[in-house]
C-alpha cells in the first residue's frame, strides 16, 4: 500500500472515537438533569456478573476526554507512525484500547470494570513494547504489565469481596451499602487491596516508577494513555468508591498522604529531567498525587478541585504530550538544552505548546487557573492534614509553573541550534491536536461557568450527592486561593530561573538514593528467576527415573498416610482363593515373568517379559468377563511393546545406567514393592465391602433405550459420558503434539 | 534391513488388520470395540509396516500427516456434540436417525461420528510418535 494512502485510512479510523465523542455529548444534557441512565445485559447471570452500563456525569466527563483526546491522538498518529512496518497494527491496539477504557469508565458491574480494567492494562503492554525489538522497551512493557497487573490482581480480590459481603457486583447500588461495609470487620483488607489497584494503575508512590519507564511507547501513546486516559482510571476507581468505601479516617488519611507525597515527589522528579518526555512523564505522576490527595477529602470543593484538575490536567497534558511527539518528530531529539528558537520554523505548534503550557502553569483566563484556584479552596478544607494538603499542592504547582516554562519557553525561544533534522512546521494532523487542545484550555478559560455546569457539577454530584454546588468562576474576590496563586506564581518564576541547579542536584541526588522502587523491582525480578531456575533444577533435572521415582513414592507415601489416619478397618489377611489350575498357572507365569524383568540384563528382554505381565493381566479381565477391558489392555500392551522396542534399543545397556548400581537398585525395588503392596491391599478393602451396583444398575438399564447400543462401555464413552471421552482425546492429542514437537527438535 | 519375510507377511497382514479395525470401530456401541480399541489395531498394522518398510513408504500411504487427522479427530468429536446444540439440545447430547426405524433402534447417531473422532485423534497421535520415532 503507498504511504499516502495508509495515512488516509489511519486518519479516517479517528471517525470511531469522533462518533462516540458526538453520541456521549448528546447524554450531557440526562447526565446533568436526571442523574445516572442505565443499561443492562446478561452475561453471567449465575454469578452475578452482566454487562451492566451506567452513563452518569462521571462516565460521561472521563468518556469525552478519552474518545476526544482520542481523536486527536489518533490523527496525530496517522502522520507520526507513517511508514512504520505495524502501522496497522498500531492502530487496531490504540482503537482496542480506547474501547476497552471506554468499557471500564461505563461499567456498572464490578466484574465487568475489572475485565475491561485488566485489557486496558493488556493494551498499556502491547503499546508500550511496540517497538518490539527494543530489549528496553520490551523490558519496561514487562514491568508496567507486572505492577499494574500485581494491582489488578488486588483489586479482584478487593472487588469478590465486597461482593460476597453486600451480595451484589452492581457498583451504582453499592453506595447504600456503604454503612454494612464500613462497619465490616475486613474494611481495612478491602481498603487495602482497592487503593493498591487503584495506586499502581495511577502510578501512585511507592509504585509510581513504572510510568516513567513506560515512555518507551510511541509519544501519542504516551499522550493518550500514559498521561490523559489509562492512569486516570485508578483516579475514576477512587472517585466510583468515593461513596462506598470513603470519608473514613483510613481513606481520607491513606490519600492525602499518598497523593500529596507521590505529587511532590512527581514534581521534584520533573524539574530534574533534561529529556522533555520524561520530564512529561513526571509532571503526570505529579498530576495523579494531586488526584489522589484531593479524592481523599469529603468536602464539596475538595472533590470540585479533583474533577476539574482531572479536566484541565487531561487537556494540557496530551497537548503538551504531542507537542513533544512534533518536536521529537521534526527535529530528531528531545534534550531540552540542545533544542531552541522552533518559534520561527513551526509557529502552530508553538501556539499550542504555549496555551497549554500556560494553562499548566495556571495564568489568568486560562483553565489551569480555575483548577488552581479551586485546588487551594479545596485543600483548605480537607479534613485529614489541610497544612501538608495546602503545602504540597502550593509546592507541585509551582514545581509545575518551572517546567511548564522549561518546555514551553526553552526550545520555541532564543537562539536556533543545530538539531539531528532541520525543523520545520508538522502536518496539519499532527499540529491540530496540541493548537486546538490548547485553544480549548483557554476557551474553557474564559467561561467556566460553562464548563462547571455542564461538565464538573454533574461530574462531581455522580460520586458525592449533595446540594451544595461550587461555581466555577474566574475572579472569586481577593482571598486566601488567590494569595496562594501570587505566591505559587512568585515561586515558580524562581524555581526556573535555578532550574540548571536543580537538575544538577537532583542528577547528583538520585547516584547517592540507597533504594528506589525501581531497583527493588529488578531485585525482586533476579530473585524470582533466580528460584524458579533453582526450582526447576530441583525437580526437573531431566531423569525420566527420577520423576518416575518421586510421582510413584508421593502417591505411595501419601495415599499410605491418608488411609492409616482415616482407615476404620483393615483388611483381612489374604486366604489363599480356590482357583482353578489353569488361573493358577497364569499367576504363575506372571510372577516369573516379572522375576525376569527384574534380573534381565538386556532391555529387550526385560521389555518382552513385561509385555507377557501385561498380556497376563488381560487373559485374568478376559477370564472374569470384561472383554473390552481385555481387549484393550492387550492392545495397548502391543503397542508399548513396539513402541519402547523403537525407542530401546537406541539407549545403553541396563548395566551402564546410574539406577542400575546396588544402592539405587535396592531403593528403586523398595518403592516398587510398598506401592504393589498398597495397591493390592487398597483393591482388597474396597472390594471387602459391599459394590454399591446403582450406576452399573443404571448404564446396564438405559444403554440400549437411551443411547441405542448394548456395549455399555463403549456406550458410557462415547454418549454418557461423552464430555470427559472428548477432554480425553484433548489430552491424547496435546500429548502427540508434545512428543511430536520434542521429537522433530531433537532430529533437527 | 528388514527380512523377507516380514515384509511379505505386510503386504497381507495390514490390510487384513486395517480391514478389522474398522469392523471393531463400527460394531463398538453393540459388542466390544469402539474408536479407541479399533485406533490401537490400526496402530498396530501401521507400527507393523513401519517395521517392514520403513517410515517414508508408510507417509506416502498415509497421504495426509497424521498430526492433520488428529486435528480432524478432534474436529470432528467437537462438531458431532455441536450438531446437538443446533438441534436445540445440550451439548454432545447423541442424535439418532432414522428416528421411526422399523426394528426399534436406529442405523447412524453422531455418538458414531464422535467415536470416529475418537479414531482418529488415537491413530494420529500414536503413528506421529511411531513415525518420528523411526526417523530419528
Amino acid at each position: 500500500m503507498q504511504r499516502t494512502d495508509s495515512i488516509i485510512i489511519g486518519r479516517l479510523t479517528a471517525l470511531l472515537p469522533l462518533v462516540i465523542f458526538v453520541g456521549l455529548c448528546s447524554w450531557v444534557p440526562a447526565a446533568v438533569s436526571d442523574g445516572a441512565v442505565s443499561l443492562s445485559w446478561d452475561w453471567v447471570p449465575g454469578i452475578g456478573v452482566n454487562l451492566d452500563v451506567a452513563v452518569d456525569g462521571l462516565s460521561v466527563l472521563f468518556g469525552l476526554i478519552i474518545t476526544g483526546t482520542g481523536v486527536f491522538v489518533v490523527l496525530f498518529s496517522a502522520d507520526y507512525m507513517a511508514g512504520h512496518r505495524h502501522y496497522a497494527r498500531f492502530f487496531a491496539f490504540l482503537h482496542l484500547f480506547l474501547l476497552a477504557m471506554l468499557g471500564l469508565v461505563l461499567a456498572d458491574n464490578l466484574i465487568t470494570l475489572f475485565v475491561f480494567w485488566e485489557l486496558t492494562t493488556l493494551f498499556s503492554y502491547l503499546l508500550i513494547g511496540f517497538d518490539n525489538q527494543n530489549e528496553s522497551a520490551r523490558g519496561h512493557a514487562r514491568q508496567a504489565l507486572l505492577v499494574t497487573g500485581a494491582g489488578g490482581l488486588a483489586l479482584l480480590i478487593g472487588f469478590l469481596m465486597i461482593g460476597g459481603i453486600v451480595g451484589t457486583y452492581r457498583l451504582s447500588a453499592l453506595a447504600e451499602q456503604s454503612r454494612i461495609l464500613q462497619q465490616h470487620a475486613h474494611y481495612f483488607f478491602i481498603l487495602a487491596m482497592v487503593l493498591i489497584g487503584a495506586f499502581t494503575k495511577s502510578a501512585q508512590f511507592p509504585f509510581h516508577f513504572w510510568l516513567p519507564n513506560a515512555m518507551a511507547a510511541p509519544t501519542p501513546i504516551s499522550a493518550f494513555l500514559h498521561s490523559a486516559t489509562m492512569v486516570k482510571a485508578g483516579i475514576y476507581l477512587l472517585a466510583r468508591f468515593h461513596p462506598v468505601l470513603g470519608g473514613t479516617e483510613a481513606w481520607m488519611g491513606t490519600l492525602v498522604v499518598v497523593g500529596g507525597v507521590t505529587a511532590l515527589l512527581g514534581a521534584v522528579l520533573a524539574v530534574g529531567q533534561s529529556d522533555l518526555k520524561r520530564m512529561l512523564a513526571y509532571t503526570t505522576i505529579m498530576a495523579l498525587g494531586i488526584l489522589v490527595m484531593f479524592l481523599g477529602g469529603k468536602t464539596t470543593p475538595a472533590l470540585t478541585a479533583a474533577v476539574t484538575f482531572l479536566l484541565v490536567h487531561s487537556l494540557y497534558k496530551s497537548a503538551l504530550f504531542l507537542v513533544v511527539g512534533i518536536i521529537d518528530h521534526e527535529t530528531g531529539t528531545r534534550e531540552v538544552e540542545s533544542i531552541g528558537g522552533l518559534i520561527r520554523s513551526m509557529p502552530i505548534t508553538t501556539f499550542g505548546a504555549a496555551t497549554a503550557a500556560m494553562s499548566m502553569a495556571g495564568f489568568p483566563l486560562f483553565l489551569g487557573f480555575i483548577g488552581k484556584e479551586i485546588m487551594y479552596a479545596g485543600a483548605l478544607t480537607e479534613e485529614m492534614f489541610p497544612v501538608f494538603a495546602t503545602t504540597a499542592a502550593v509546592l507541585s504547582n509551582a514545581l509545575m509553573a518551572a517546567v511548564a516554562g522549561t518546555i514551553a519557553i526553552r526550545p520555541f525561544l532564543g537562539r536556533p541550534q543545530q538539531t539531528p533534522k532541520t525543523p520545520h512546521e508538522a502536518p496539519a494532523g499532527m499540529w491540530l491536536g496540541p493548537a486546538a487542545i490548547g485553544a480549548l484550555g483557554l476557551i474553557f478559560g474564559i467561561f467556566p461557568d460553562w464548563v462547571g455546569r455542564w461538565l464538573v457539577q454533574p461530574a462531581v454530584a455522580a460520586f458525592h450527592p449533595t446540594v451544595e454546588q461550587v461555581q466555577l468562576k474566574l475572579y472569586h474576590g481577593f482571598n486566601e486561593p488567590l494569595l496562594l496563586s501570587i505566591l505559587t506564581m512568585a515561586l515558580g518564576l524562581c524555581l526556573y530561573l535555578v532550574r540548571r541547579s536543580i537538575r544538577g542536584w537532583m542528577a547528583d541526588l538520585m547516584t547517592r538514593l540507597p533504594v528506589t522502587g525501581d531497583r527493588l523491582y529488578e531485585m525482586g525480578m533476579a530473585a524470582t528467576a533466580r528460584s524458579a531456575a533453582g526450582l526447576t533444577r530441583l525437580i526437573q533435572n531431566g531423569s525420566l527415573h527420577r520423576y518416575l521415582l518421586t510421582i510413584i513414592g508421593v502417591f505411595t507415601l501419601a495415599t499410605a498416610g491418608v488411609w492409616t489416619l482415616n482407615a476404620t478397618a483393615f483388611p483381612a489377611l489374604l486366604h489363599l482363593p480356590s482357583l482353578p489350575i489353569s488361573q493358577w498357572l497364569l499367576v504363575i507365569l506372571m510372577a516369573t515373568a516379572l522375576g525376569v524383568v527384574v534380573v534381565a540384563r538386556s532391555r529387550v528382554l526385560a521389555v518382552c517379559a513385561l509385555g507377557v505381565v501385561g498380556s497376563g493381566a488381560a487373559l485374568i479381565f478376559l477370564v472374569y468377563g470384561a472383554p473390552d477391558l481385555a481387549l484393550t489392555q492387550l492392545l495397548v500392551e502391543t503397542l508399548t511393546l513396539i513402541i519402547v522396542a523403537i525407542v530401546l534399543l537406541r539407549l545403553p545397556p541396563l548395566d551402564k545406567t546410574s539406577a542400575a548400581r546396588p544402592p539405587g537398585r535396592w531403593f528403586d525395588g523398595l518403592v516398587a514393592v510398598s506401592t504393589g503392596t498398597l495397591v493390592a491391599l487398597l483393591t482388597l478393602a474396597v472390594t471387602s465391602g459391599p459394590l454399591d451396583r446403582q450406576l452399573t444398575a443404571f448404564f446396564e438399564e438405559n444403554s440400549l433405550i437411551a443411547a441405542h447400543g448394548r456395549n455399555i462401555v463403549n456406550v458410557i464413552l462415547v454418549d454418557f459420558r461423552s464430555l470427559d471421552t472428548l477432554g480425553e482425546i484433548v489430552v491424547v492429542a496435546t500429548a502427540g503434539l508434545a512428543g511430536f514437537s520434542l521429537l522433530a527438535r531433537r532430529r533437527r | 534391513m528388514p527380512s523377507f519375510i516380514l515384509r511379505a507377511a505386510n503386504r497381507v497382514l495390514v490390510g487384513l488388520i486395517l480391514v478389522f479395525s474398522v469392523y471393531l470401530l463400527l460394531r463398538g456401541h453393540n459388542a466390544p470395540g469402539g474408536g479407541f480399541s479399533a485406533a490401537l489395531v490400526a496402530a498396530t498394522g501401521f507400527a507393523l509396516f513401519t517395521i517392514a518398510e520403513g517410515p517414508q513408504p508408510v507417509r506416502r500411504a498415509l497421504r495426509i500427516d497424521p498430526l492433520v487427522w488428529v486435528a480432524w479427530g478432534l474436529l470432528l468429536a467437537i462438531g458431532s456434540g455441536l450438531l446437538a446444540v443446533v438441534a436445540g439440545q445440550p451439548f454432545l447430547t447423541g442424535l439418532w436417525w432414522p428416528t421411526d426405524s422399523p426394528t426399534g433402534t436406529p442405523a447412524v447417531g453422531t455418538p458414531l461420528v464422535f467415536d470416529v473422532g475418537i479414531f482418529l485423534v488415537v491413530l494420529g497421535t500414536i503413528l506421529t510418535l511411531v513415525l518420528n520415532l523411526e526417523e530419528r
